[in-house]
């Protein structure tokens, strides 16, 4: 089971998370503005990187914060010390 | 000859004798023993037969390495565990004991289901130590003189490992006096704790250590362990090589160090007349210690001095091996073919391997985790390189733990110990009659796997270890290739003309040893296998004998049968009274989120299909949510309670993901917005009182309250005060009557269904479940999340444009102008009326055109039913129903195939068959 | 002595295949030796006639999700676009043995798949509906008829989510994964079709946004077309071309007991409470579970995934009690928004994918080289892959596993 280091709550166990995907993905300011193949990006695509991942976990279980952590998908390494608030 | 118990030597207490059966034969055997010792103390040779050659096999081992001798257990209490290493079971009282021809076999204890009960254990440590042999001991005495927070597991009785098997000494005196004083010194540490019985079985990321500890004394069968640890030591020791040659499988034949363990641990004599054949020192005091037991030493075969054992002869026992061309008579043939150092946890923690030369086998490389390795598990193989090491290393992890200055304390002097040297390793002994041989050249002997097999694999085409494993099946048994690994994979190089170490060896998998299922699932069974949730007005739903169902997590009452009642007629029953009289049902499980902040308005339009900024205070709503595909993912009825606080409903399924939709958009998408949204569902108890009289329910209970259809109109809410409690009373409708859902504290929720029970007693308020209350949603045509939906419907195809905002964005909003979302002949939301009023399509079933031919396949389907029932108001079977195009439809035939080969003809028709002008909700 | 040896497994055929050393070009270049690959390479050369073609396999042939999954073959999916590949793949399942003349340990022994809620049961009963009238032979079973197939199901009302009925696809069943990927390449080998092992695609070159080849570990390699049949690594291949696919690669962890005399007949799986068994040949019990949540590359999942599967296999089958768990291992699936697979051409001309099969692409192997082939062989996508156009996902026209079918397994 993985350690996740909430920045607000400390290391936790991998069970109290809720894993959120790709960080840093904005919601488009104007989704109407966008023709369908960029909105489709939007809404399926996320990167599938094989190695350092900037991503999202909620502590669900615990203090229900999102926030970012940037992990490797090869070796489950957390890479940044201090995740992101 | 066959094994014998000695006069005495032994570890074992021969003062408690303890009986057991094998294959039905009474023996007996003593507390100490494990079950092989035993075993061979009674004589007994043949303990398995090779799984696909039926051949004889005995044991080879005293660790968990064995691969032949593997038995079914039957324990006193009637539990029979399959498939058992004999080398490992303890002995007890009463087991009866059967061998296995490959296969163990699954029983139950009679009817009853086998509750044995494990327990899991959480632990943190800064320094775990996987072994309590002399370089375990050394690094637990290191790391727990430290001050770190230490654990020192072992999968043995005792602590000692190899020692307890050989006759060292250290500074002069018996080894054991010294593992004693450790071990005493260690369970002196208050920041220590020493786990016997305990394998470590698993190694995962992030100092995830699996132990599984076995507890024969406890209440609990055993314990697992999931223990997170700053630091490790693997001191996990090495297991002894057997060598290939035709016949090498015969009994009588075992590891030299096997045979010294079960000699000096436990007493037993293994035979009587022994050939040693081995390739390095490990072997170099055998001789002399199995002379001082009385067994004559026939040869020593060293294959250093360039000699081989190349077959042996005998039927269940060992008579003769053919040495260097010539037969020696014998029973018994010790054998050592090197030593493979227990990397399996290294290797599972992701630590690199590399091939040693000299030792002939595979050493730990470079560690990707806080992980150290001592020991032989390290390539070190002398008693006092084992305590140094090992006293150097714990004191280095304790060290980078944080505890102590790194140094190493002063261990006791070995006297030279059981150095192994170099080896001189033989991967398999060429027969004299060339390769039809190898059939009987055994590498895997659990999985009766030979030369011949790998000799065949390389033929085939096949270069990688793994597929030679695959296609031999060498190392996939129980043993998990712990003798045969390394071997097969030399003997395969060599077939292929590489180096021994050339191939490298399979991955080494979790878990360690094989561990039952019920250790692993432990107490999460039965009822706790999930949390039940239950309502604060469940003690009433079940003393009036409500039937359940599971909704998510929840128990509802599906229907209040009364006696002898069917649940079609108490549906119907319960639907009538709500339709004619008054109805009430628990709806406490619906999920409720509190949301409060100036923003709560803006944040509710933006998660809403509709529009919420703009509703009254006192008002409600209902809200359809899509996610950002367009697909509807939740509805239900939001008030507003102040400018900046509004009580929002959920389905019961959704409560949780809602939940998390709304902090996910506020926290990463909207952290501008100045919203806080809060579950409330288990705060609130929510008694639903439905009908034409609920009204005059209400009146009684809450007199203060104006309850006119002016004074407290549909689609509003009251804070007041009913049946003396404090109660927040929705005016809402999911059935089409005149309804109220009074909401109070989950500690009032009995006292208030109480409360409403005896209002309602003159008008016959009648309690209804969620079968009920599904009907009367259906004849409304109001949709369930999950019933009618599936992820793939949109609030359009629901026929609710009504509730989609044209003007404001909303989450989803972009994908509901996509080509697919536009089709025309998108399934949309329909009832159907059958033919035959009495006649009830099954929910699920799928819809065709009429007219259609069913006798070919496929049949071209254009919709299927989401619900189905029985209406009592319409005295008529009725349906929902997703249709393409549906909403073009209403008046054509529509037809339902069964599954009998019949078939139920329907009329579409708007989906709402009940009181479409709602004239019913004022009362 | 109690029991009877277990049956031996088939003997492997004595031959193989050749391991040649790659050519400098060739028609079609399939990324990926894993089961679909060498199945597209098998049906390229067998009912296109294009031999002149390359499998390059990073590591060794069929080692990654083809030798890691549990092996459970059935058709009986919701969607008729589903319907329609399983059951063709199905179809091709039967024949495989005759054809491929390799025993491949096809048992057709049934699938069953439980309901523990109403929600359960109607969906159940949607997919057997739609599953008959698209010709398959899906069943519904009460719990009496679960009992006389699968005796040693607990169906007693006292466990937490009680069994009130399953699905059950009789011509569903196992295969041996590595005899039927053995069987592909043995028979794509014997037709030309070059199998290059330990040879990782390290770049595809694009000239003109067409795909021309690619760069390897052992050199570059000309195509005609490429095909990326990468399975949990198509994206990162898909990635060198400048393709972007809408897949998330995660764990999805396997385990398999000891050998046990045999006790369970058929294949149960059950999405509720996520588990899934059967009992193979030699009679291990061979257990899968649901995904881990999080995206890896690691062959590696979390223990708490085993622990809920065995807690959920108990309840279930209580007499499993005392079986033990020999190994566990994960795969790395391929998922797509909605569970179903991505198959034809890419925005990158003579560039095609085949991926996205997720937790359910064993079953599917024959269909899934068939269907790629002849897209290769026309550069047009074939009739059943049409509806898995990537495109799919920027028109709305998702077909969601996902959510009604239920399982993706």
């Amino acid at each position: 089971m993985l350690l996740i280091t909430c920045p607000h709550c400390g290391p936790r166990d991998e069970v109290e998370f809720r894993y959120g995907g790709q960080a840093g993905v904005a919601s488009p300011a104007d989704p109407e503005a966008l023709d369908d193949a960029t909105w489709a990006r939007y809404v399926f695509f996320r990167d599938n990187p094989k190695g350092p991942f900037a991503e999202r976990w909620v502590h669900a279980a615990g203090c229900r914060r999102w926030f970012d952590a940037v992990r490797d998908t090869v070796t489950n390494q957390f890479l940044d010390p201090e995740p992101r608030r | 000859m066959s094994g014998t118990r000695a006069p005495s030597d032994g570890r074992i207490d021969r003062n408690r004798p303890l009986s057991f059966t094998f294959d039905g034969r009474a023996m007996t055997g003593f507390a100490g023993d494990t079950l092989a010792s035993a075993l061979m103390a009674n004589g007994v040779d043949v303990i398995g037969r090779g799984i696909y050659t039926g051949r004889p096999r005995g044991i080879v081992a005293a660790g968990v390495e064995e691969p032949n001798a593997i038995v079914q257990v039957e324990r006193a209490d009637g539990v029979s565990e399959p498939s058992l290493r004999a080398t490992t079971v303890e002995l007890e009282e009463g087991l009866r004991v059967q061998s296995l021809a490959g296969r163990g076999r699954l029983e139950s204890p009679g009817d009853a289901v086998d509750a044995g009960r494990f327990d899991a254990r959480y632990a943190h440590c800064d320094v775990l130590v996987v072994g309590g042999g002399p370089a375990g001991l050394a690094a637990a005495l290191a790391a727990g003189r430290s001050g770190a927070r230490t654990i020192l597991v072992d999968a043995d009785t005792e602590l000692g490992g190899t020692l307890l098997g050989t006759r060292d000494e250290l500074d002069r005196e018996p080894a054991l006096d010294w593992v004693r004083a450790a071990a005493g010194e260690l369970a002196a540490l208050p920041e220590t704790t020493i786990l016997l019985r305990a394998t470590a079985i698993a190694y995962h990321d992030h100092q995830d250590i699996l132990v599984a500890e076995r507890r024969p004394d406890a209440r609990t069968e055993g314990r697992l362990w999931h223990i997170r640890a700053g630091q490790v030591v693997l001191a996990t020791g090495a297991h002894e090589r057997l060598i290939v040659f035709a016949d090498n499988d015969r009994p009588g034949i075992m590891l030299a160090s096997a045979a010294l363990t079960y000699l000096h641990r436990y007493g037993v004599v293994p035979g009587q007349r022994a050939v040693i054949y081995t390739t390095n020192d490990s072997t170099r005091t055998a001789a002399a210690e199995l002379t001082e037991a009385g067994i004559e030493i026939v040869d020593v075969v060293d294959s250093r001095d360039g000699r081989a054992v190349s077959g042996s002869e005998g039927g269940d026992r060992l008579e003769a091996v053919v040495v260097d061309g010539e037969r020696r008579g014998c029973d018994l043939l010790l054998v050592s073919g090197g030593w493979n150092p227990v990397v399996h946890l290294f290797s599972q923690s992701r630590g690199s391997l590399r091939w040693d030369d000299g030792l002939a086998t595979y050493l730990p490389e470079r560690a990707v985790q806080a992980t150290h390795v001592a020991g032989s598990a390290n390539g070190v193989f002398d008693l006092d390189g084992c305590l140094r090491e090992g006293a150097a290393v714990g004191a280095r992890a304790a060290a980078e733990a944080g505890f102590g200055d790194g140094r190493p304390p002063v261990m006791p002097a070995a006297d030279g110990g059981t150095a192994i040297g170099r080896v001189a390793p033989i991967w398999f002994v060429p027969a004299p009659e060339g390769e039809t041989a190898e059939a009987r050249m055994f590498v895997d002997l659990e999985r009766d796997a030979t030369v011949a097999d790998i000799r065949r694999a390389t033929g085939a085409g096949l270069a990688s270890i793994e597929h030679i494993k695959r296609y031999t099946t060498i190392g996939t048994a129980g043993d998990q290739g712990k003798t045969s690994g390394v071997v097969a994979s030399a003997v395969a190089a060599a077939l292929l003309g590489q180096e021994p170490g050339a191939l490298g060896v399979p991955t080494f998998r979790a878990p360690y040893v094989p561990i039952s299922f019920a250790f692993i699932a432990g107490r999460d069974r039965g009822a706790l296998s999930d949390p039940i949730r239950t309502t604060s007005i469940q003690p009433w739903h079940v003393a009036h004998g409500a039937v359940f169902e599971d909704v998510g997590q929840w128990k509802r009452p599906r229907f209040f049968p009364r006696a002898g009642e069917s649940m079609d007629a108490a549906v119907l029953r319960e639907c009538a009274a709500a339709r004619t009289s008054v109805g009430v049902m628990d709806a406490s499980t619906l999920g409720k989120i509190d949301l409060q902040g100036p923003d709560a308005g803006d944040f509710l339009d933006r998660v809403y299909t509709n529009g919420f900024a703009k509703l009254k205070v006192g008002s409600c709503r209902y809200g359809v949510m899509c996610r950002v595909d367009g697909m509807v993912f939740d509805d239900g009825v939001t008030s507003r309670l102040a400018d900046d606080r509004f009580h929002m409903t959920t389905t019961t399924g959704n409560a949780a993901p809602v939940l998390d939709h709304l902090e996910e958009w506020l926290q990463t998408e909207w952290p501008e917005l100045r919203v806080r949204a809060t579950s409330v569902t288990e705060q609130w108890a929510t008694v639903a009182v439905v009908g034409p009289r609920s009204r005059d329910v209400l009146a009684v209970l809450a007199p203060e309250l104006d309850v006119s259809a002016d004074g407290f109109p549909f689609m509003t809410w009251r804070e007041s005060v009913v049946a003396g409690l404090p109660a927040r009373v929705f005016r809402i409708s999911f059935s089409g009557e005149l309804a109220y859902e009074i909401n109070v504290s989950t500690w009032h929720g009995l006292a208030m269904w109480e409360e409403v029970m005896a209002a309602g007693e003159r008008f016959g308020i009648t309690p209804y479940g969620t079968e009920a209350m599904h009907v009367l949603r259906a004849e409304k045509g109001y949709p369930i999340i999950g019933q009618e939906t599936d992820g793939t419907v949109t609030p359009q195809d629901l026929g609710m444009e009504w509730v989609v905002s044209k003007t404001k964005p909303f989450i989803g909003s972009r994908s509901h102008r996509r080509a697919e979302n536009r089709r025309p002949d998108r399934k949309q939301l329909v009832a159907l009326l059958p033919l035959n009023p009495d006649a009830l399509i099954p929910e699920g079933n799928q819809l065709v055109a009429a007219g259609t031919d069913l006798g070919s396949r496929p049949v071209p389907m254009i919709g299927h039913v989401t619900s189905s029932y029985r209406s009592a108001f319409l005295g008529r079977t009725f349906a929902l129903a997703l249709v393409r195009g549906g909403r073009e439809r209403h008046g054509e035939a529509i037809v339902a195939p069964l599954a009998d080969g019949t078939t139920i003809e329907a009329w579409i028709t708007d989906p709402v068959v009940v009181d479409p002008d709602n004239a019913r909700r004022d009362g | 002595m109690a029991a009877t040896p277990s049956p031996h497994l088939p003997d492997h055929p004595a031959h193989l295949w050749r391991n040649p050393d790659p050519k400098p070009a060739y028609d079609v270049v399939i990324v990926g030796g894993g089961g679909h690959g060498l199945a597209t390479a098998y049906y390229l050369a067998k009912n296109h006639g294009i031999t002149n073609v390359a499998v390059l396999e990073r590591g060794w042939l069929a080692g990654g999700n083809m030798a890691r999954n549990t092996a459970i073959i059935r058709s009986n999916y919701l969607w008729d676009e589903s319907a329609a590949i399983y059951e063709h793949s199905l179809k091709l399942w039967e024949e495989l043995p005759a054809e491929l003349d390799y025993d491949i340990l096809f048992s057709q022994r049934g699938v069953m798949n439980l309901a523990h809620s109403l929600g359960d049961v109607r969906a159940g009963q949607r997919r057997v509906s739609a599953n008959r009238l698209n010709g398959l032979d899906g069943e519904w079973l009460e719990p009496d008829d679960i009992a006389r197939i699968c005796p040693i199901v607990n169906l007693s009302s006292d466990v937490r989510y009680p069994v009130l009925g399953a699905t059950f696809q009789p011509r569903g069943g196992i295969a041996k994964h590595d005899h039927v990927a053995w069987a592909y390449a043995r028979a794509a080998d014997a037709l030309g079709v070059d199998l290059i092992q330990g040879c990782e695609v390290t770049g595809i070159d694009v000239a003109d946004g067409r795909a021309v080849g690619v760069q390897t570990s052992r050199g570059p390699i000309s195509a005609g077309r490429v095909a990326i049949v990468a399975a949990g690594h198509a994206s990162l291949v898909a990635a060198m071309a400048g393709v972007a696919l809408p897949l998330q690669s995660h764990p999805l962890q396997a385990l398999v007991s000891e050998l046990l005399e045999p006790i369970h007949p058929t294949v149960v799986m059950s999405n509720a409470v996520h588990v899934y068994v059967s009992q193979a040949h030699k009679g291990e019990l061979v257990m899968g579970a649901g995904i881990d949540s999080y995206n890896s590359y690691a062959q590696r999942g979390s223990f708490h995934v085993i622990e809920h599967q065995l807690a959920a296999a108990l309840e279930l089958f209580p007499i499993f009690a005392r079986a033990h768990v020999l190994r566990t291992w994960a795969g790395i699936v391929d998922v797509a928004p909605d569970a179903s697979p991505i198959i034809g051409p890419t925005p990158v001309d003579e560039l095609f994918v085949n991926c996205g099969w997720g937790t359910g692409g064993f079953k599917a192997t024959p269909a899934s080289g068939w269907v790629m082939a002849a897209t290769l062989a026309t550069g047009e996508p074939q009739e059943l892959a049409r509806p898995y156009a990537l495109e799919r996902f920027t028109t709305g026209a998702l077909i969601d596993e996902h959510g009604a079918a239920g399982v993706a397994h």
